[in-house]
């Protein structure tokens, strides 16, 4: 049985940009600010695990998810078996990330994890927006994620705080079967569990709002899934305060 | 004359604290297997609504909801001053694409946005936005949209009609293989009122069962659209 827990990796990044016009030799060393955010992420479904969560903060223009738009094979690769390195990886390597982050292990639903993002920027890039994007699988579904995508925490003063909702999307990479050889997640149990296919066999190969699942109690006969494993909008809920 | 229209004008600007501006308007479609019918979208006055959760939908609502047709809200929104644009995709919206609108709201006070236009398939189930007010400095802002039930029609979920008035849901060409047959028809009756949609069932059976929608295909969860407001 493969597992879908999946050993918390800490990545955490820090990316000094240059300064501009590094050939002027007179110019004074850029001034930095020390950045800490604590960022609780809490799962509001009934029986859906949230896989270990990636959590980010970065400038504008990092696309992680596109809703209409065909998934990345590191977004595919959280959806469908829950594993963030790659999309973490994908992160830590754009131009504006500050720094990226894993929870440490599954996130059961009704409880709370917080993870803490520390960094230093450039004041020089004050003009540039400051995002949080927090990414998870739920890992009784095919290929269901939750995000909170690119949202801004650039206004927060130390000692803020401010909250966002997670909706629930559907990667478009894995048709929705719900059979427990498909299912990365504990309902599974007893069944292949497959995580990560690179077939694309869904009706649509695009990201859009997920639509829920069917279960085998509303009449789906290859499901696997019980009524419990139903949800609705919104699936996660994320606060974020800075600390300094 | 022309000098009295002015004034009049402009005493109702400065009352309705009303500022004018240009609004470019992108509504997105995020189901995965629901489509819009043509859009009806309207900045209006803070007096006018095209529809109100828990009353009767009018005629014009109902036809939009039951058979797309968006004739008499745009004919509704005309009668009083609306800035409209009337049908943007020019035709169906489908799933996970986006249509741009602009709208100029210069020497009126059409401070409040409505839109709504016919979710299919489905028996009256709408994509709604009642009177939000229009941010007014410049800014993008984002919004999401949540299906509404015009509750004029049974939800039986078997293909028929898109008159207002007759049973079933309407397929459009584009849609056809999408849509099931000969199924029994899920128990309803109309509800009488405007609520939020409680979304559809479908079923697994594309050629019997109790619906003709498929359940993997076109259920929704809210929300079903996602609006970004540009003001410049």
């Amino acid at each position: 049985m493969k597992s879908f827990i999946f050993k918390a990796q800490l990545m955490a990044v820090a990316v000094l940009l240059s300064a501009c016009g590094s050939d002027d030799d007179s110019q004074p060393e850029a001034t930095l600010t020390h950045y800490t955010f604590e960022v609780d992420v809490t799962n509001m479904t009934a029986a859906q695990p949230l896989s270990p969560v990636a959590v980010m903060s970065h400038g504008p223009e990092l696309e992680l998810l596109t809703v209409g738009s065909t998934a990345s094979t590191e977004l595919e690769v959280l959806a469908e078996g829950g594993d963030n390195s790659q999309l973490l990886a994908m992160a830590a390597e754009h131009q504006t990330t500050l720094a990226t982050m894993s929870g440490e292990g599954v996130l059961t639903p009704g409880t709370t994890e917080s993870v803490t993002l520390e960094f230093e920027r450039p004041d020089s890039d004050d003009e540039l927006d400051m995002q949080v994007s927090v990414v998870s699988m739920l890992v009784n579904t095919n290929d269901a994620v939750t995000a909170i995508n690119g949202q801004s925490i650039a206004s927060l003063n130390v000692g803020e705080s401010v909250t966002f909702t997670g909706l629930s999307y559907d990667a478009g990479t894995e048709a929705n079967t719900e059979h427990a050889d498909h299912i990365p997640g504990p309902a599974a149990a007893g069944g292949m569990q497959e995580g990560f296919s690179e077939v694309r066999d869904d009706f649509v190969n695009q990201v859009l709002m997920h639509s829920g699942v069917i279960t085998a109690a509303d009449g789906l006969e290859t499901s696997v899934l019980q009524a419990e494993h139903r949800w609705d909008n919104p699936v996660m809920l994320v606060k974020v305060s800075r600390i300094e | 004359m022309k000098v009295l229209t002015s004034i009049i004008t402009g005493a109702l600007l400065s009352a309705s604290g009303a500022q004018a501006a240009e609004y470019t308007i992108d509504i997105q479609n995020l189901t995965r297997g629901s489509v819009f019918a043509p859009l009806v979208v309207a900045a209006h006055s803070g007096s006018d609504s095209l529809f109100m959760v828990g009353e009767s939908a009018s005629t014009a609502v109902q036809a939009m909801a039951e058979g797309g047709d968006i004739s008499g809200l745009v004919t509704s929104l005309e009668s009083v001053g609306a800035t409209i644009s009337n049908n943007p995709a020019e035709g169906l919206l489908m799933a996970g694409d986006s249509v741009e609108v602009v709208l100029n709201t210069d020497s009126t006070a059409n401070t409040y946005l409505s839109l709504a236009g016919m979710i299919v398939p489905s028996n009256d189930g709408f994509v709604g936005l009642n009177s939000l007010m229009l941010p007014t400095e410049t800014g993008v802002y984002h919004y999401t949209l949540n299906a509404y039930d015009a509750g004029t029609e049974a939800n039986d979920e078997l293909r028929g009609s898109g008159a207002p008035g007759e049973p079933g849901l309407p397929v459009p060409p584009p849609l056809e293989e999408m849509v099931g047959h000969n199924a029994t028809g899920v128990e309803a009756n109309a509800e009488e009122f405007v609520h939020i949609h409680r979304g559809v069932l479908g079923d697994t059976n594309a050629e019997g069962g109790s619906s003709d929608l498929d359940a993997g295909v076109h259920r929704w969860l809210n929300p079903v659209a996602h609006l970004t407001i540009t003001v410049q």
